[in-house]
């Protein structure tokens, strides 16, 4: 059975180029546009690892994985960022959120699996 | 369905050929979408005599080419015993009227003779080369050369 | 298509939708009515063109748009405000921005003009700002680690091994804020197991009895013995993510190949007995577990108050989905195919004689019924907004305006207006030309204005709205109105007009229209085309539309177009002419009138008029100038119909007969054959053949150039007179 990964990006072209390089790796991948909308997804999917951008409207990474620890069933399920930044502020704040590890953006699809595998079975 | 191909003598091409008055024509089917019985056209004003109108084809406007007339081999008088070629010519779609279509043939480049040349400007544009099958004498049509007519004359 | 083509397809998209956001988010802080959240999007806008542009290598546009993100960061974190002039340079940027996408998107590899420059004015905001000094000296760091880094979709090589084997003893106590960060312990130690043998001990010292068992708390270390080529930095690299939450010491041990496994400390366990140990006692993993059981109120009642939150925060947008364009073609040209094709078979049901109250007869009507609204529900899923075309003239407002010295605003009204999508794509260039007549020509420059008592900046003002069946926009501006002098001279000069003619005020408006009238224009070159008036009217007539000009001296001038709502279908009148069935467009006809030998008169050698109420009309005969007939019709025998032209002449044309009014289905002329004169276009009517469209305007038009048919016979000319 294959694992399922959500990615949560408001940018339409990072959701497909991450989808495709999770399908092609034999990952499921569930979508979602922000953070809301990632909360709304997590009420009926439970992926094996969340892959999370920072800059969103309604609801940013920031606040996102904050209330994934804090309030779902997914407190437990890994969370990659995704950052453009190498800005360790940035990093840290998303560490201090909750984020198990992180992406750097332009990101190519062997790092993105390694990351993932790195936190996720 | 003739085939007079020489293996290993080129391309393979098939063609269909068709009748026009006493002369026989072909061109590559691969240009040909269908045939179709005569119908009556919607003639087109001001447009020059070889054009003979527009015909329905499943909702598109297709014109009709009275080829005999193009080539000069004096004007059709169409009834339902004529047939009409649907050809694509680049972007278009044209309806030819020709007499009848007799032939599917197979040929290789080494059978397409050089036209003669009757002095005659038309046959020199549109007759690509000559097929010589069976005793019968086929001209080559080029389809594309047969539409740049049409914008110059009707422009 | 490659899967990557296709992404970069999403992208340039993407980018036409983030860019337009930029632009409306950074007008609406111009105007001063943005607030924090549009000064968000405005970032997120550019921040998501570079994420993108990183990704696909195209380095130019993720140059700019990484120092325009930079600066709109410092306006969201509050180091700038965004008052007037900062906002009105990156308006600039947002123009070279979408400058450089058009380029990326062509594969345009050479440099921007402007880029450079807009650079310098985006830095010199920051510095501008609170001045970090640091500012400056960090940029360049940070430039030189944004290296983008093109995607390689395939597999990633395998590591090369060192030549230098080493030893390294690592241990490793994760904390608590390690798994909270849902790490886990067990990845870890699979990814240094993955850089070479590893011998793993867990210590359990710390590990209290079960009851004194804290389930977030970590009690578990390990120590691994790795037998690798890698250096240290690779072993420090899998411990990447968890650095901080945890103690690490990772110290390299005598470089000598263990051949047999050694008697560590804890006493050896392979992975399998570890993975046992650790499930059997009370591991870290199980918690997870316990606790959403523990606590399943929480957990609801935490989501409840988070769908009430997002509803006030998301406005309720209609539900909507992406839909091909192809599709949705497709399905409009079927359903034209279903209309006409009940048409035939209303006529054929018709012509067999069928009584009008028989059940097929009432089944047909109400089959007409539907497909009439089956085709105007399609036709209203085509229908946009002309916000699409407006969107792009405030930028066109700004260059033009600078280009010519002026200053301008722009209004617009009614960008929710709709149409159908076939007129949308027509109507950018003429509103374009109008506006740039407006700036050019109408509005005067800003101190010409302050010395007429006006406010230096002009303003054009672009609207749209129905009328009548009709989508109506109008460019209108408050400069110096047509200067009519100078118009009716320059007619004249062209000889366009004999020097003494006498004309009303419309009339001389009316004269730019003229071929060859375009008045020398300094903006001559902003797409390279010429503004001729002309060309844009030509361009609406040719789309089935009318326009026409009010001006004021002094005051300003107003355009008005007036254009189907569709070009897809038209309502028309289906009149026959030598045994040709014809469509006159609707719109055109003001009334039919049967003409009575008594209101028919010469004038000229070979010329006709019908006397309408008090006026005569030339009276045009359609089997004639069409050439189908080459006798001209009696008109006691025909029919007339009463037109009104583009230019507000009238005429009377006269067929055969009338056979009633429908909305048929344009099919074009040019798609298979190429333009007739005289004919707009062609349908297909009930019985299967071809009817073709009037253009009356070229029609009335060529009957008046054309040359004349021989004198009618004797016996007309006596009931004529």
């Amino acid at each position: 059975m294959s694992k399922t990964v959500l990615t949560v990006d408001d940018s339409r072209t990072m959701r497909e180029m991450l989808k495709s390089a999770l399908v092609t790796a034999g990952y499921r991948v569930v979508q979602a546009e922000d953070g809301l909308h990632g909360l709304e997804v997590l009420q009926s999917e439970k992926p094996d690892v969340i892959i999370t951008d920072i800059n969103m409207p309604r609801l940013d990474g920031f606040g996102f994985i904050e209330r994934v620890r804090s309030e779902t069933e997914a407190r437990g399920v890994p969370i990659l960022v995704l950052t453009t930044e190498s800005d360790p502020e940035k990093k840290n704040r998303a560490r201090e959120a909750g984020a198990t590890g992180w992406i750097v953006k332009p990101f190519s699809p062997p790092k993105l699996i390694d990351a993932i595998r790195r936190v996720a079975m | 369905m003739s085939d007079m191909s020489n293996p290993g003598l080129g391309e393979r091409r098939e063609l269909i050929s068709f009748r026009i008055g006493a002369q026989e024509f072909c061109v590559d089917v691969m240009s040909v979408r269908e045939i179709r019985g005569w119908t009556a056209a919607t003639p087109l004003p001001k447009s020059p005599a070889y054009i003979r109108g527009v015909i329905n084809l499943r909702g598109a406007v297709l014109p009709i080419v009275d080829l005999s007339g193009l080539l000069g081999l004096g004007q059709t008088e169409p009834s339902p015993r004529h047939v009409i070629i649907v050809a694509r010519i680049g972007m278009r779609m044209v309806g030819l009227l020709v007499d009848a279509v007799s032939d599917i043939l197979t040929v290789t480049d080494d059978l397409v003779q050089a036209t003669p040349d009757v002095g005659c400007e038309t046959v020199k544009t549109a007759v690509k080369g000559i097929l010589a099958i069976d005793g019968r004498m086929i001209s080559l049509i080029e389809l594309e050369s047969v539409l740049p007519e049409l914008e110059a004359e009707a422009a | 298509m490659d899967p990557l083509e296709a992404i970069k397809v999403t992208f340039f998209q993407e980018c036409e939708e983030l860019l337009a956001d930029l632009e409306a988010g950074l007008l609406a802080l111009e105007e001063g009515t943005g607030d924090a959240e549009t000064i968000n999007a405005v970032f997120r806008a550019v921040h998501s063109v570079k994420g993108g542009a990183g990704a696909f290598a195209l380095d130019a546009l993720v140059r700019f748009a990484h120092v325009f993100e930079t600066v709109l960061d410092d306006m969201r974190s509050g180091r700038l405000a965004p008052d007037p002039e900062p906002v009105k340079v990156m308006l600039r940027a947002a123009d070279v921005l979408a400058d450089l996408v058009a380029a990326a998107k062509a594969g345009n590899e050479d440099e921007d003009v402007r880029a450079p420059a807009l650079v310098k004015e985006l830095e010199a905001l920051r510095l501008g700002g609170e001045a970090e000094p640091e500012a400056a000296p960090e940029e360049e760091i940070e430039g030189l680690d944004f290296t983008p880094v093109a995607i390689d979709f395939a597999p990633a090589p395998p590591l090369e091994p060192e030549p230098a084997e080493g030893r390294f003893r690592i241990v490793f106590r994760p904390l608590r804020g390690l798994y909270a960060k849902a790490n886990d312990p067990l990845l870890l130690l699979r990814e240094l197991e993955r850089l070479g043998a590893c011998e793993i001990a867990c210590d359990e010292a710390a590990l209290p009895a079960l009851e004194a068992l804290d389930a977030e708390e970590s009690y578990l270390g390990w120590t691994v013995l790795l037998s690798t080529e890698q250096d240290e930095a690779a072993i420090r690299e899998v411990f990447e993510f968890v650095d901080g939450d945890c103690e690490l010491s990772i110290v390299r041990e005598d470089a000598e190949p263990q051949e047999t496994s050694p008697e560590p400390e804890a006493g050896g366990v392979d992975i399998e007995s570890l993975l046992r140990s650790m499930t059997a006692e009370a591991a870290p993993e199980v918690v997870p577990e316990i606790r959403p059981e523990a606590q399943p109120e929480r957990a609801p009642a935490a989501a409840a108050p988070a769908p009430k939150a997002a509803a006030p925060a998301a406005p309720t947008a209609q539900a909507t989905i992406r839909v091909d364009l192809d599709r949705v073609d497709r399905l409009i040209d079927l359903v034209g195919e279903l209309v006409i094709n009940q048409g035939m078979l209303a006529q054929q049901v018709a012509e067999s004689g069928l009584a009008r109250s028989s059940t097929i007869s009432v089944g047909l009507d109400e089959l007409e019924q539907l497909t009439r609204e089956i085709q105007d529900s399609v036709m209203a899923i085509r229908a946009q907004p002309v916000k699409s075309v407006f969107q792009r003239m405030p930028r066109l407002v700004r260059e033009v305006a600078a280009l010519t010295g002026k200053q301008a605003r722009l209004v617009t009204e009614g960008e929710a207006t709709e149409v159908d999508k076939t007129v949308i794509e027509r109507l950018t260039d003429p509103i374009t030309h109008m506006i740039r007549n407006a700036i050019d020509h109408g509005l005067e420059s800003p101190e010409k204005r302050a010395a007429a008592g006006k406010s230096p900046e002009g303003m054009v003002r672009l609207s749209a709205q129905h009328r009548s069946g009709r989508i109506v926009i109008e460019v209108s501006d408050d400069g110096g109105g047509i200067n009519r002098e100078r118009v009716k001279q320059i007619a004249v000069d062209k000889a366009l007009i004999p020097a003494d003619a006498v004309l009303s005020d419309e009339e001389v408006d009316n004269l730019i229209f003229l071929p060859g009238f375009s008045t020398a224009s300094t903006v001559s070159d902003v797409s390279g085309r010429g503004v001729g008036m002309d060309v844009v009217k030509r361009s609406i007539q040719a789309l089935g539309g009318r326009i026409s000009i009010a001006s004021q001296p002094g005051r300003g001038s107003t355009f008005t177009l007036s254009l189907p709502l569709t070009l897809a279908v038209l309502d028309g009148m289906v009149v026959s002419s030598s045994d040709q069935t014809l469509v006159a467009p609707l719109t055109a006809i003001i009334e039919t009138l049967k003409p009575r030998p008594q209101e028919v008169r010469r004038l000229g050698p070979n010329g006709l008029v019908l006397a309408v109420r008090d006026a005569y009309v030339p009276l045009i005969d359609i089997g004639l100038t069409l050439g189908w007939r080459s006798t001209p019709l009696d008109p006691g025998d025909g029919v007339a119909l009463l037109v009104e032209t583009e230019l507000g002449g009238r005429a009377a044309l006269l067929v055969d007969g009338i056979h009633g009014q429908r909305q048929v289905v344009i099919k074009s002329l040019e798609a298979n054959y190429q333009r007739v004169d005289g004919i707009a276009a062609a349908t297909i009517l009930g019985d299967g053949r071809v009817a073709l469209i009037l253009d009356i305007d070229a029609v009335v038009a060529a009957r008046l150039r054309a040359s004349l048919p021989s004198e009618p016979p004797i016996h007309q000319l006596a009931k004529a007179s």
